[in-house]
């Protein structure tokens, strides 16, 4: 049999072996980093080569691997190299079970790189699964009253939110027959639309496992999770959930709705109109609880519910416009990216500076800008383009999703969305507001290792890279959209 | 009365709903674990019922429940683990007492 095709996790998965077998080994954790890294960097190079080839599925069709799925597994292999930076100073004060950590990491990451490459419901939900089981147990790692409290809340949501998704799973493959997501496609278009919309247990399963999902990607009205299981849970860990769970949540719902409910139109635009009302409640709900927030942790995970909103936007814009074209798949790709690297660079910067002053509270935050000038503006920078402002990667990615929408006949939800993007800049300046013109409490310098400023670099260059020349990375996520077969 | 694919269909929507409502409605975290047991319950038993009656040739309906199962399985362990380390700290899993976060 062909491994080759799936040598990206086999790589992770070995790296997460090696690293639970050498914690019982050697005393310098810092090499348990190091070899995570290491595994990291190898299966990125082999998901490199992976890139531009054709389309080849493994496993008796249950994964494909196609160019919107090697994408995804770059992105989130990028992103675990940051968590793993960005939580080296977090992880170097616990003096037990860092192996345990690293692994955990690890395996979540196999989870969502498979969730970006299954084409199969059993392996979508497998996938979804093996993510959120490592997420429960990295929530819950200090074991103290609020990180337990906060995995407790999230397991049994998370438990309820994969029930419901297994339920809608069970009604579309009642109704079609099939758990392929390419065969329920055709058995959908073999049938004639009044036939379709008729069968209520298909759209009710379609319903269900929009709820299933929409509990991954935070979107409201499935969010009450999110702040707390973000403020509890070890920031690193609230960094990899906030950023990576969300993006594998968002390529598993493109790949399931656009490729198995993408046609006929007639329920194409069902969903997308689902989309559209659950991003309207989505961003305004998030905006508008963010702005009472006095923790900083909590902020933005309100501030991540109201992006999800506005990633679903490109969403209903998807469902909405004849099939063919790949532009709104591409726009929320590059959203997508945008996001990711802000919130990372906002995260890290919290992760050093909440390190330093041993609290999450904004008030805290006063005199920043003195104390450590270079964490201030970096997350200055992140935040403005949270906000969406030039010249920054937020600005061209809400720009290209709000024009997408208004093409696609989605003006009112543009309106909705341009307004809550005004409310946001209160709550984000109000941080920036705080550490630049509030008097420091204590003196002296805000120490990061070297590992964090080089996290920080790259999200940076990134951040204006993308609002600056924007070119490069449209052409690729143009090329892995358009892979997206139906 | 012969015994068809409504009336599987009719049990596990209802072990479905008693298992959601036991869910939602109940204090002990242990309770609500077991609460989403029955709701996975109830979908494997969809799951077999609709292999059978739709497409008696595959067993892809089977496959899942199998894996539902596995999955099901080290979701509790997870989460009795989770419950045990707060009652570790406050002897205590009424889900209504553990309040430390709330906006």
């Amino acid at each position: 049999m062909n491994l080759e095709p799936i040598l990206p996790e086999l790589t992770l998965a070995i790296t997460t072996i090696v690293v639970i077998l050498l914690d019982l080994f050697i005393q310098k954790k810092v090499w348990l980093t190091v070899i995570s890294l290491a595994g990291i960097a190898v299966a990125t190079g082999f998901a490199v080569t992976l890139w531009g080839e054709n389309p080849q599925t493994i496993f008796n069709n249950l994964l494909v691997i196609d160019n919107f799925a090697v994408f995804f597994k770059i992105l989130l292999l990028v992103i675990v190299a940051l968590v793993l930076l960005a939580s080296r100073d977090y992880v170097s004060k616990l003096r037990r079970f860092q192996g345990e950590y690293h692994a955990l990491v690890l395996l979540a990451a196999i989870g969502m790189m498979l969730m970006a490459a299954g084409t199969d419901l059993i392996s979508i939900f497998v996938s979804l699964e093996l993510s959120a089981i490592a997420f429960y147990a990295l929530v819950g790692f200090l074991k103290d009253d609020r990180s337990t409290e906060a995995s407790l809340k999230f397991i049994l949501l998370g438990g309820i939110a994969s029930a419901v998704l297994l339920f809608g799973m069970a009604l579309t493959f009642g109704f079609t027959g099939k758990t392929q997501l390419a065969e329920i496609a055709q058995v959908i278009q073999q049938m004639s639309p009044e036939v379709l919309l008729a069968s209520s247990g298909l759209i009710l399963g379609l319903v269900l496992m929009i709820a299933g999902f929409g509990f991954k990607i935070a979107a409201a009205p499935f969010q009450m999770w999110v702040p707390d299981v973000y403020e509890g849970a070890p920031t690193p860990v609230t960094l990899y959930l906030s950023v990576g769970s969300k993006i594998a949540g968002f390529a598993v719902i493109l790949r399931v709705f656009f490729s198995a409910f993408g046609s006929p139109e007639s329920l194409s635009q069902d969903w997308g109109l689902v989309f559209a009302v659950l991003s309207a409640i989505g961003m305004t709900l998030g905006n508008i609880i963010a702005i009472h927030q006095a923790n900083i942790k909590r902020m933005l995970a309100y501030s991540s519910i109201a992006h999800s909103g506005y990633i679903m936007i490109g969403l209903a814009a998807v469902g909405l416009t004849p099939i063919g074209d790949f532009t709104g798949q591409s726009f929320i790709l590059f959203y997508v990216i945008a996001f990711a690297l802000a919130d990372l660079a906002a995260f890290i910067a919290v992760i050093v500076i909440s390190n330093k002053l041993n609290s999450d509270l904004i008030k805290d935050y006063a005199g920043i800008g003195k104390r450590a000038p270079v964490l201030a503006a970096v997350l200055t920078l992140s935040l403005i383009s949270l906000i969406g402002l030039p010249p920054t990667a937020g600005f061209l990615a809400k720009f290209y999703i709000f024009t997408g929408a208004a093409g696609s006949g989605l003006l009112w939800l543009v309106i909705v969305a341009v307004i809550n993007s005004v409310i946001s800049v209160y709550y984000y300046l109000r941080v920036v507001k705080v550490m630049w013109l509030g008097e420091p409490m204590f003196e002296g310098k805000i120490p990061s290792s070297n590992a964090t400023k080089f996290s920080l670099a790259i999200c940076c260059s990134g951040i204006l890279l993308l609002g600056i020349v924007p070119v490069v990375i449209m052409q690729i996520v143009e090329t892995a959209a358009s892979s997206l077969s139906f | 009365m012969e015994v068809g694919l409504e009336h599987y269909l009719i049990l596990s929507t209802v072990l479905f709903s008693i298992g959601l409502y036991g869910a939602l409605s109940k204090r002990s975290a242990v309770v609500i674990l077991m609460s989403i047991e029955i709701m996975l319950a109830a979908v494997t038993v969809t799951m077999v019922a609709f292999s059978r009656y739709i497409v008696p040739t595959e067993l892809t309906g089977q496959i899942f429940t199998i894996f539902i199962i596995v999955v099901a399985a080290a979701e509790a362990a997870v989460g009795l683990a989770i419950i045990i380390a707060i009652y570790r700290r406050r002897e205590n899993i009424d889900a209504s007492k553990i309040d430390l976060l709330k906006w």
